[in-house]
């Protein structure tokens, strides 16, 4: 299976494997290591992954991919709900209803390009919330949000009779179970949950590489870049750009059932604009087009979220203890209001650099660097070895 | 019998008469060019063959098939290539990229969801591509970026594209603006050649007589939306009518 991608992309599939799988000893240094926000970053990933099928490859920027979120939610605790607990087929049918869900709303909004494209998106986006939170209260529960409850079907469960709402499962193996070790001091947390979505996002990110990889997502890309060329080259872009919105829609739908998967709820708030607004965040700042930088991106915007919001002025304190008193408040008083309830003025002012200084992402920072210490390790060995550095330079333009 | 009949079509822009009742007759394998002043209607009459322009009334017939109320992508699959007046490539994307798309427009029709297969195992479009870009010398520049080309070779990557498609009419907007003498020459043999080689049939817009006279098998001149003669270079040369409206203005 994987010898059919390159050589480069081999390797890179590897190493991100191991990186995801390893994330909860990776990031545990980092205060990271809980499985509430590994799941976010395994999930968040996945939208990102797929947003920037859409987005990345061909440059149409859609504000409505929330709504695909919360139809995959809705529908997985439906499922929860009737069926079973077991996550599979909630799962499938989050991603078949957020596709049809795509095919619909794609069908309508691609008729334009640009800035109506992305208007009428945010539009249908916009109207599938009000819809969630109001007229549609029948199946989504209004404001409240869709929650189980022990008098659920559940059809294909055994009878419950613990009195308590079960917990949501991969045949038995329960999301919400933990194992937990300490190793020199460290608590590492691996949980079933998060394994399971990081498989998702490993199997996810290997699709999105063999659509990056594909003709079709060459074609995606001659759109991105001048679409009325390819019109005179003989193709109809509009199935092209359909696919790809229900492609990405369907990626979406998946990460909208894994987060109802984790916790068993969905709200309305899931499918509000500024959620879009936050996936476009993630992929622009990981670096739009690139193959890892969209899961990067999803990484940094959870974990500003989850740490930055959690500091408050007694942290900051001991933060600046050593300093003397009035340094020590001014400081404080300087630092508080980023963080805390103001973790987003740290990370507009995170993506506005970003964006300033690296309009490529996080991922463009990145490769930079690898090209300094390229050339630095190249100056180093130059007069002993100056085929070696001809080589690397070589890889380095591939 | 033509390869491409035009038959009295006119179109309107509010009061302005751009295309006044246009014949034309272009032989299978022939170079025939369109003359005429600026404003003339040149490239109002292109972009209705394309159909990029509806016509208010006329219809344009290739191989005995209605091109009118097609779309552009399906009139480019009836054999159609155009290249533009400023070259339209993939300029995000590397020049083997630019020349594999039209290829596989070409095998695979105006749409196929082919997301799983790999471009590297497409040999027979990936050696095509190669084939083409050899052809007009572009072998050496496969993995530049299409942006980074000088504008010379932006066209001559246009015309690669085009002619991956192995079009049986090529519709040319000025192939030859804004080029120097020498690239113009150079553009000169390279259609001539890919026309008798190939025998593709060419229809070109073109303001410098220079390349019309060296290239051109029959000549339509259009002034004022309407087509005032029609012949041999020869005879457009001589013509009273043409030097009063065209030729008088420009050296010969």
């Amino acid at each position: 299976m994987i010898s059919k991608l390159k050589n480069n992309d081999k390797l890179l599939m590897i190493v991100f494997a191991i990186l995801v799988l390893a994330g909860p000893i990776i990031l545990a240094p980092f205060g990271a290591g809980y499985p509430d926000l590994l799941q976010r970053f395994a999930i968040f990933g996945i939208l990102a992954v797929g947003y920037n099928i859409l987005f990345g490859l061909t440059g149409y920027l859609s504000f409505g991919h929330a709504a695909f979120l919360g139809v995959g939610s809705y529908s997985t605790v439906w499922m929860f709900k009737l069926l079973t607990m077991n996550i599979i087929p909630g799962i499938i049918l989050a991603v078949i209803m957020s596709g049809l869900f795509a095919l619909l709303i794609g069908f309508i909004t691609l008729r334009r390009s640009g800035i109506y494209f992305s208007i009428l998106t945010l539009a249908f986006a916009q109207m599938s919330y009000s819809l969630a939170y109001s007229v549609l209260t029948p199946i989504t529960n209004g404001e409240t949000g869709l929650q189980l409850s022990l008098a659920d079907a559940r059809v294909l469960d055994p009878v419950n009779t613990s009195g308590s709402i079960p917990s949501t499962n991969l045949f038995g193996l329960e999301m919400n179970d933990t194992w937990r070790t300490t190793i020199l001091g460290m608590d590492f947390q691996f949980n079933v949950g998060f394994y399971v979505s990081a498989f998702i996002l490993i199997g996810m990110f290997y699709l999105s590489i063999r659509i990056f990889r594909s003709p079709f997502g060459l074609m995606l890309r001659a759109i991105k870049s001048n679409q009325n060329r390819l019109i005179y080259t003989g193709i109809n872009t509009r199935p092209y750009t359909l696919a790809a919105f229900v492609i990405s829609g369907m990626y979406a739908g998946l990460a909208g059932g894994l987060l109802a998967s984790m916790d068993p709820l969905a709200g309305a708030e899931r499918m509000q604009w500024t959620e879009s607004g936050s996936i476009i965040l993630m992929v622009i700042l990981g670096g739009t087009g690139t193959l890892l930088g969209p899961v990067l991106g999803a990484g940094v915007i959870k974990y500003f979220e989850a740490i930055f919001s959690r500091i408050n002025e007694n942290v900051l304190h001991a933060w600046f203890d050593i300093l003397p008193g009035f340094m020590e408040n001014a400081m404080v008083w300087i630092v508080l209001p980023f963080v805390g309830k103001g973790w987003q003025l740290t990370l507009g002012l995170v993506f506005m650099l970003v964006v300033i200084f690296l309009p490529g992402g996080l991922m463009e920072g990145a490769t930079r660097i690898g090209n300094w210490v390229m050339k630095l390790k190249n100056r180093g060995s130059a007069d002993s070895t100056k085929t070696s550095a001809k080589t690397s330079a070589k890889s380095s333009d591939e | 019998m033509g390869i491409l009949e035009v038959q009295n079509v006119n179109k309107h822009f509010g009061g302005l008469h751009a295309l006044n009742n246009v014949n034309l007759d272009v032989k299978e394998g022939a170079i025939h060019a369109i003359i005429g002043p600026n404003g003339a209607g040149k490239s109002t009459f292109l972009n209705c063959l394309i159909g990029k322009l509806a016509p208010d009334t006329g219809s344009v017939m290739f191989q005995g098939e209605p091109v009118l109320g097609k779309k552009p992508y399906q009139i480019n699959q009836m054999g159609i290539s155009r290249v533009f007046q400023t070259p339209e490539i993939f300029s995000d994307l590397t020049v083997f990229e630019n020349v594999m798309i039209p290829c596989f427009a070409h095998r695979d029709g105006s749409f196929m969801l082919n997301a799983w297969k790999a471009i590297k195992g497409e040999t027979d479009i990936r050696e095509q591509a190669d084939r083409i870009l050899l052809d007009v010398n572009m072998q050496d520049k496969l993995h530049m970026n299409a942006a980074s080309l000088s504008r010379g070779d932006k066209r001559r990557l246009e015309l690669a594209m085009c002619l991956s498609q192995d079009p049986k009419l090529m519709l040319l907007d000025e192939p030859t603006a804004g080029m120097a003498r020498a690239d113009t020459n150079a553009t000169i043999d390279l259609l001539r050649d890919i026309s008798e080689k190939r025998g593709i049939t060419m229809v070109i817009i073109e303001h410098d007589m220079h390349v019309v006279f060296s290239l051109a098998d029959t000549i339509s001149v259009l002034a004022q939306g309407a087509i005032i003669a029609e012949g041999l270079p020869d005879e457009i040369k001589g013509h009273p009518k043409v030097r009063e409206a065209y030729l008088g203005e420009a050296e010969v």
